[in-house]
C-alpha cells in the first residue's frame, strides 16, 4: 500500500505521531496501538471515515480491511459524522425502570430527530446505548463519548439541551 | 463493618493521602520478605475468589502461570465492566485507585509478569483520565517501573481504552482486543495462562479482586478468611439498583442477606411496595422471584442453592408493578446487541428470543410461544464459545418459568395493539413489493435496489455490517 501513500493527506502533524509512536510502545506488537490511533482519529476530526481507517492502517502496517473490521466491531468509533454534541442515553434495565426511556424519548420529540439520526442545523444527534455503568445514578445520558449527565429528569434534559446549544 | 475498599477516609485516590494511611507498605513488606510463591500461598489461603463472575479461587489462578522467564507474562485487569446493573469498579477507580495499583503489583510480583495492562472500558472517559493519572503518580513514587523500590524487580503498567463492546469482558476476547483485534472470545484450551496475549502466559483478573490484595497481605489470610460467609470470604461492593431508595454502591460482608441490603442499606423499596423481582449479580445472572430474595444470602453458593449466581454483585430491584416481560425484552435487546456473531445459537438465538419477546409485548404472542422461548434458550445455552450464549439464555429461561403468569397475562391481553407482523419479521418481503408495478426496465433495477437497500439498513443485518 506504499505506493499509494501520496493519494491522502497526513491527518496528524508532528506532535500527534510522537504520540502514536508512544502508544506503539506500549505494546509488543504495532497492531495493538490500532484502538488508540482509531480514538486519536476520532478524536480530532469527530469520526472516522474509510480514509483515515486506511491511513491508521498504514500508521501501523495493517491491511485496510483489518482496520475496518476493527472500526466496525466497536460501537464506540462513529463510521459516520455525527452532531456537534452526540447524546448517547441509556435505556437498559436499571435506566428503563427509572425513566430512561422517556428521557430518550423526550429528547428524540424535542428535537424532532430519531436513533442515530442528527438535526439539520447538525447541532445534536441521539443514540440509544447500553448500560454506561450508572446504574445507581439512573437515568443518565453520557455527551460525545465524555462526560456523564447522571440522575436526570425531563427538567434537567431541558437545561441541558439549552446549556448545549449555548455552549459556543 | 470494618471496610477493605471503600475505606471512608477522605482524598483517599491522592496517593500522598494513600501512603500515609498505610499504603504501599503491603508491596513494601512483600518485596522485601516474601518469595512469589508465599505470595500466591497466602492468597490461596485467603479463600478470595474473582469478583468478575466466575467466582474462581484467585490463588489458584495465579499458581497456573508457569514458573520461570522462558516467556514474557502479562498481567490484564479487568476494568470493562459492561454488565447491565455493575458499577462497582468505576468507584474503586474513583474513591481507592491506589490500592488497585498496589494489588496489581503484587500479583504481578507473585507471578514474575513484567507488565500489567489495564483495560478500561471505552465509556469509562473520566475513570479512565483519573488511572492515567494515578499511574503516573506511582510511576514518580517509584511504585511502578524500573527496579521498584530498590528490590531489583521491575513492572510496567499501561492503560489501554476499550471502545464499547460489551463481550471484551470476557477475558479471551479482552485479549484479542489488546492485541488489537476484534473482541472475539477465543476457544479454551489453551487456557490463557499457557497461551494468552500475544501468545504469552496471561492472567486476568477483575479489578475488585486485585483491590483487595494488598489488605490480605498487610493483615494476614487468617483475618481475610473470618469476614463474610466462610465459603467466599471477603467484603462485595454491591452495586444497587432499580426500584430501591437510596441506589448505589455499598461494600458489605459475603452472605449478608438480600433483604437485609436493600431495607437497611438501600433504604427499602421504592414507595415501600412489595419486591416483584431481582437479579442478584447482573442482568447475566437467573432472576430471583419473591419468595427467593426474602430468603437468600447474598454469596455464590447461597445463591446457587435458589439456582443463581453472585455474578458481579449487581443488584437490580424491580417493585410490584414491574412489566417483567418487558425487563426481559430489553435484557434480550441488550445480548442481541452485544452478541459478537461467531457461534450461530448465540447471534441467531438472540434475535429471535427478541423477535418472539417484541412479538408478546406488541400483542401478538401465541400461547406456544413461551415454551418456544424455553427452547431456544436451551438450545443456546452451552452450546457457544464463551459465556455470553448463557448470559443471555439464563434470563429468558428462568424469568419465563418463574414468573410464567406475567408472560400469559401479556398473551391473553388483547388491549394491547399493533399487530406488527412486518415489524416483527424484519427480513420478511412485504405485501406491496408484488403489487408494485414498473413502468420500464429500469426502474425495476431500481427498485430493487432499492428493496436490496432497505435489507442493508434492516437491523438484522446492520448490526454485523456497521
Amino acid at each position: 500500500m506504499s505506493n499509494n501513500n501520496q493519494l491522502y493527506i497526513p491527518l496528524f502533524d508532528e506532535n500527534e505521531m510522537k504520540m502514536v509512536e508512544h502508544h506503539i510502545s506500549k505494546y509488543p506488537q504495532k497492531m495493538a496501538a490500532i484502538m488508540p490511533v482509531l480514538w486519536m482519529i476520532q478524536n480530532k476530526y469527530g469520526w472516522i471515515s474509510l480514509e483515515a481507517m486506511k491511513y491508521a492502517g498504514d500508521l501501523l502496517n495493517l491491511p485496510a480491511d483489518h482496520v475496518l473490521g476493527v472500526a466496525t466491531f466497536y460501537t464506540m468509533y462513529f463510521k459516520k459524522p455525527m452532531g456537534k454534541f452526540h447524546l448517547q442515553v441509556c435505556t437498559n434495565v436499571s435506566c428503563m425502570l427509572r425513566g430512561g426511556y422517556e428521557v430518550f424519548d423526550h429528547i428524540c420529540s424535542k428535537l424532532e430527530i430519531k436513533n442515530k439520526e442528527i438535526t439539520s442545523d447538525k447541532m445534536f444527534s441521539i443514540e440509544e446505548v447500553e448500560c454506561l455503568g450508572s446504574c445507581g445514578t439512573a437515568p443518565m445520558l453520557q455527551v460525545n463519548n465524555k462526560e456523564y449527565y447522571e440522575n436526570l429528569s425531563l427538567n434537567k434534559v431541558d437545561e441541558l439541551l439549552t446549556q448545549l446549544r449555548n455552549s459556543k | 463493618m470494618e471496610k477493605i475498599i471503600l475505606k471512608d477516609i477522605p482524598d483517599l485516590d491522592k496517593i500522598d493521602v494513600y501512603v500515609a494511611n498505610g499504603g504501599y507498605t503491603a508491596l513494601k513488606k512483600v518485596l522485601n520478605s516474601m518469595k512469589p510463591d508465599e505470595v500466591i500461598e497466602e492468597v490461596k489461603k485467603s479463600g478470595l475468589k474473582g469478583r468478575g463472575g466466575a467466582c474462581f479461587s484467585t490463588g489458584m489462578k495465579w499458581s497456573f502461570m508457569p514458573k520461570g522467564n522462558e516467556k514474557p507474562k502479562y498481567l490484564c485487569c479487568n476494568g470493562d465492566e459492561s454488565e447491565p446493573g455493575s458499577f462497582k469498579d468505576r468507584e474503586i477507580f474513583e474513591k481507592n485507585p491506589q490500592q488497585f495499583i498496589e494489588g496489581s503489583i503484587i500479583a504481578a510480583y507473585a507471578m514474575g509478569i513484567g507488565a500489567v495492562y489495564v483495560y478500561i472500558r471505552g465509556e469509562y472517559w473520566k475513570w479512565i483520565n483519573i488511572m492515567e493519572e494515578c499511574v503516573a503518580d506511582a510511576y514518580k513514587k517509584g511504585y511502578i517501573g524500573k527496579n521498584i523500590l530498590g528490590s531489583g524487580y521491575s513492572c510496567e503498567m499501561y492503560v489501554h481504552m476499550g471502545a464499547g463492546a460489551y463481550i471484551c469482558g470476557e477475558e479471551t476476547s479482552l485479549m484479542n482486543s489488546l492485541e488489537g483485534k476484534r473482541g472475539y472470545p477465543r476457544f479454551k484450551p489453551p487456557f490463557p495462562a499457557v497461551n494468552g496475549v500475544w501468545g504469552n502466559p496471561t492472567t486476568i483478573n477483575n479489578i475488585e479482586t486485585l483491590a483487595n490484595v494488598p489488605e490480605i497481605i498487610n493483615k494476614g489470610a487468617e483475618w481475610f478468611s473470618k469476614i463474610g460467609d466462610p465459603r467466599q470470604p471477603g467484603t462485595l461492593l454491591f452495586g444497587v439498583s432499580g426500584d430501591v431508595n437510596k441506589p448505589g454502591v455499598y461494600e458489605l460482608p459475603t452472605g449478608i442477606p438480600l433483604i437485609e441490603l436493600i431495607n437497611d442499606h438501600c433504604g427499602g423499596v421504592t414507595g415501600g411496595k412489595e419486591i416483584k423481582m431481582v437479579i442478584p449479580g447482573g442482568s447475566s445472572m437467573p432472576p430471583l422471584n419473591r419468595e427467593e430474595a426474602l430468603k437468600v444470602r447474598m454469596d455464590n453458593e447461597s445463591l446457587k442453592e435458589v439456582g443463581s449466581f453472585i455474578g458481579t454483585a449487581g443488584v437490580i430491584v424491580m417493585a410490584e408493578g414491574t412489566d417483567i416481560v418487558d425487563v426481559i425484552r430489553r435484557v434480550t435487546k441488550f445480548y442481541y446487541h452485544e452478541s459478537c456473531g461467531q457461534c450461530t445459537p448465540c447471534r441467531e438465538g438472540c434475535g429471535w428470543m427478541l423477535k418472539v419477546l417484541n412479538r408478546i409485548m406488541d400483542g401478538t404472542g401465541r400461547m406456544s410461544d413461551l415454551d418456544l422461548l424455553i427452547s431456544v434458550a436451551e438450545n443456546i445455552e452451552g452450546n457457544t464459545i464463551c459465556a455470553l450464549g448463557d448470559a443471555a439464555a439464563w434470563p429468558v429461561k428462568h424469568a419465563v418459568r418463574k414468573f410464567r403468569k406475567d408472560f400469559e397475562a401479556k398473551i391473553k391481553d388483547k388491549t394491547l395493539e399493533l399487530p406488527a407482523l412486518n415489524k416483527v419479521h424484519g427480513l420478511q418481503m412485504s405485501d406491496e413489493y408484488d403489487t408494485i408495478t414498473f413502468q420500464s426496465e429500469q426502474e425495476v433495477v431500481e427498485g430493487m435496489i432499492g428493496k436490496v437497500q432497505e435489507l442493508i439498513n434492516n437491523d438484522d443485518v446492520k448490526r454485523f455490517s456497521s
